[in-house]
């Protein structure tokens, strides 16, 4: 009975990089090349066929070892490039390991992305259906649930219009409502609550958590967003460079990482996949400073802070209206305060190609101990140029606020104060 | 719940073809359906005569080919009515080209759901010939009308033969349309080249003229499996020449070959097509 219903053994998964750049060659290429340069291109195909080639390989996962019991919830976390996504790619049979094996007891459905599938020319009611096919619910089944779907996602009144006239928030809510009705004994889930307002996503999140508290179902749960991860799951899997770093309670989990994982962040940004927005100006970095101008990774309440913002444009040319709305977002995933130059009028009018928009908090850090994220919304003028939800996190340490060291509790928010009594 | 049997699965590194692969399709048989009603759905959606395209295209082809081949250039129908005899051959013609043009391009087309979902991709050419197939069935209704027009008495007898028929067809467009496909992921000429290759090859298929007209030299056109399809449908049901038993077995097994290195290199693409696109 006590078997794992997740076993994984000695999972590893290479990558040939010029595989990955490559993919997309036209013939034409290959044929002029070979007339171009007929030796050297002699002499790679015969390397290539005695298997002597010099290939660069990428292992994203090498040896990669857990199990998980039933009823469990478990999250994965590491930086990016860490092998999390490759993980859940096989994990979800879409792509092959190339060493090792993965044992599932029991129903998989995997959530890689809401609303796979979706047809923006069929309408919601339509689309229902052949998601709910696409992500494995039998035809049964999507009948029999197909109210709950439509009460749960709230756009009853235009279950028979075309998606494509749907906003993007009503999209999203209703695709997740199919995801969220699946009824798998296995559910891999990816970033996907990243997307979807506030409100939402809470809701999201307590259906996950009924889901794993109820019917016992195992919860594979990757994020970027520790509070998440903190809430839903007991374990969880720290993955760095391929490898399992660190399998154990969240807490000591994401502390590990938190360790390893400085708020600093100098080239790591560039490579985030997970951003929206036209692109054509980028955040680069990020990075917090104290009164003195050093750059800290510790963050004290009490203290004063400076929040800096690296972008670069893509053309090289200087930008103009820039702008960041910057988000802190708390433990339970609430948004505690959103700061902006529009709100201070302090918008630059032209700004340089590349350099670092810095926004100095005139008092002192206001939040208790506790995990908290930080958004990144790049504006030019009217535009989003990125957007990149979750782009740090860190945890608040306990500082002297008040300055009397006392010990503070059930105060999630410390204003500064002061206290007299007047005689009357 | 818990007195179900737990399904288990289990990946590994190497996957090779196996008759499990036929059981999951049949497993996955509701999402063939689904793939196939979307599609279908979504092609003749936002347009104002709807499904009656399917019917449209061959029936202006047939009056063009009928116009200038027929009775300008005056190429011979084996005594059948010109306009029922292309008709006849345009059916079929459609449906190979149709379902092998769909079929090269199934990986990239629904790319978006393969990176993200499991499911047997074979599902996806099944659905887009399955798709092609319900126009052949629509469009056959013009030829029944074109029949009363003509008033033309069909062999019925022949109607039997039509699924062997539809079977070699199918094997055809779908196993050289899987071979187009995984040669589609890794070098995107095969976009360029398919729609000229169609057309060229609707010249050296006795579709606007019969087969006969090429004399001595017909033996060439028999390499072309669709020649003996055509051949065969015209002589079954309008009964212009005794069926061919010898040329549709030897185009049952050919196609039958060109079915299996199809699928052979499908399913070697499909194992690393999530990680190259």
């Amino acid at each position: 009975m006590n078997e794992p219903i997740i076993t994984v053994t000695g999972l590893s998964k290479k990558y040939n990089i010029t595989h990955q750049r490559g993919g997309y060659i036209a013939l034409r290429d290959i044929i002029a090349n070979a007339f171009r340069n007929p030796f050297r291109f002699l002499k790679s195909k015969a390397k290539s066929m005695i298997g002597r080639e010099t290939q660069e390989e990428f292992w994203a996962l090498k040896g990669i070892d857990f199990e998980v019991m039933k009823g469990e919830a478990i999250g994965i976390i590491g930086s990016n490039g860490a092998g999390k996504s490759t993980l859940l790619k096989i994990l979800s049979k879409i792509t092959p390991p190339t060493e090792g094996e993965v044992v599932l007891r029991g129903r998989v459905a995997s959530l890689l992305e809401v609303g796979t599938g979706f047809h923006p020319e069929l309408s919601g009611r339509e689309n229902i259906l052949l998601n709910g096919a696409i992500l494995g619910m039998t035809r049964k089944e999507i009948a029999s649930k197909f109210d709950d779907i439509v009460k749960f996602s709230g756009v009853e009144k235009f279950i028979d219009t075309p998606v494509k006239r749907y906003s993007s928030g009503m999209y999203v809510r209703l695709a997740f409502s199919v995801a969220a009705h699946m009824e798998p004994d296995i559910l891999i889930v990816d970033e996907v609550l990243a997307v979807g307002d506030a409100e939402f996503q809470k809701k999201c999140l307590g259906k996950m958590d009924e889901v794993t508290q109820t019917a016992h179902r195992t919860v594979l749960f990757v994020s970027h967003n520790m509070s998440a991860i903190q809430k839903l799951c007991k374990r969880t899997i720290l993955l760095e460079h391929g490898k399992v770093k660190m399998i154990g309670k969240t807490d000591e989990v994401i502390a590990a990482y938190l360790e390893s994982n400085p708020l600093t962040q100098e080239g790591s940004l560039k490579t985030r996949k997970d951003r929206r927005g036209e692109g054509n100006i980028k955040l680069s970095s990020f990075f917090v400073e104290n009164e003195k101008g050093e750059r800290v990774n510790n963050i004290f309440s009490g203290g004063l802070y400076t929040l800096c913002f690296g972008y670069e444009t893509k053309d090289g040319r200087e930008a103009h209206d820039l702008s960041v709305a910057s988000a802190i977002t708390g433990p339970d995933n609430a948004p505690l305060s959103l700061n902006w130059s529009r709100y201070t009028n302090e918008d630059k009018n032209t700004a340089p190609a590349k350099g670092i928009i810095r926004c100095e908090i005139r008092q002192k850090f206001p939040f208790a101990p506790g995990l908290y994220h930080i958004s990144a919304n790049l504006f030019s003028g009217e535009t989003i140029q990125d957007y990149i939800k979750n782009l740090g996190v860190f945890e608040v340490q306990e500082g002297n606020f008040y300055g009397t060291g006392a010990d503070i509790k059930h105060s999630p928010i410390l204003l500064e104060q002061h206290w007299s009594i007047k005689e009357e | 719940m818990a007195t179900q049997k737990a399904e288990i699965t289990v990946i590994r590194p190497k996957k090779t073809f196996s008759l499990g692969d036929l059981r999951e399709i049949w497993q996955y048989k509701e999402l063939l359906y689904f793939f196939t009603w979307r599609d279908l759905k979504v092609r003749y959606k936002q347009t104002a005569i709807g499904v009656a395209w399917a019917i449209f295209q061959p029936f202006m082809t047939m009056i063009v080919f009928s116009v200038f081949f027929g009775r300008l250039l005056k190429v011979p129908s084996d005594g059948v009515p010109y306009p029922i005899f292309v008709y006849t051959g345009l059916l079929f013609w459609q449906f190979f080209s149709g379902a092998l043009s769909e079929t090269s391009n199934v990986l990239l087309g629904n790319q978006s759901i393969i990176t993200k979902v499991y499911f047997p991709r074979l599902i996806l050419p099944l659905s887009a010939v399955i798709t092609q197939l319900v126009d052949f069935l629509v469009a056959t209704a013009m030829l029944i009308a074109l029949m009363f027009y003509y008033h033309y008495t069909p062999h019925l007898a022949g109607l039997f033969i039509l699924p062997l028929l539809l079977l070699i067809t199918f094997l055809a467009s779908v196993g050289g349309g899987l071979f187009l496909a995984s040669i589609n992921v890794k070098y995107r000429d095969v976009r360029y080249i398919l729609p000229y290759f169609i057309q060229l090859l609707l010249y050296i298929t006795p579709v606007i003229y019969p087969a006969s007209i090429a004399g001595k030299y017909s033996w060439i056109l028999a390499i072309n499996p669709m020649t003996g399809v055509i051949k065969a449908a015209r002589g079954a049901i309008l009964g212009t020449e005794p069926i061919n038993w010898l040329l549709l077995g030897i185009s049952l097994v050919a196609v039958s070959v060109l079915m299996t290195i199809g699928v052979y290199f499908f399913k070697k693409t499909e194992r690393y097509f999530a990680d190259i696109v």
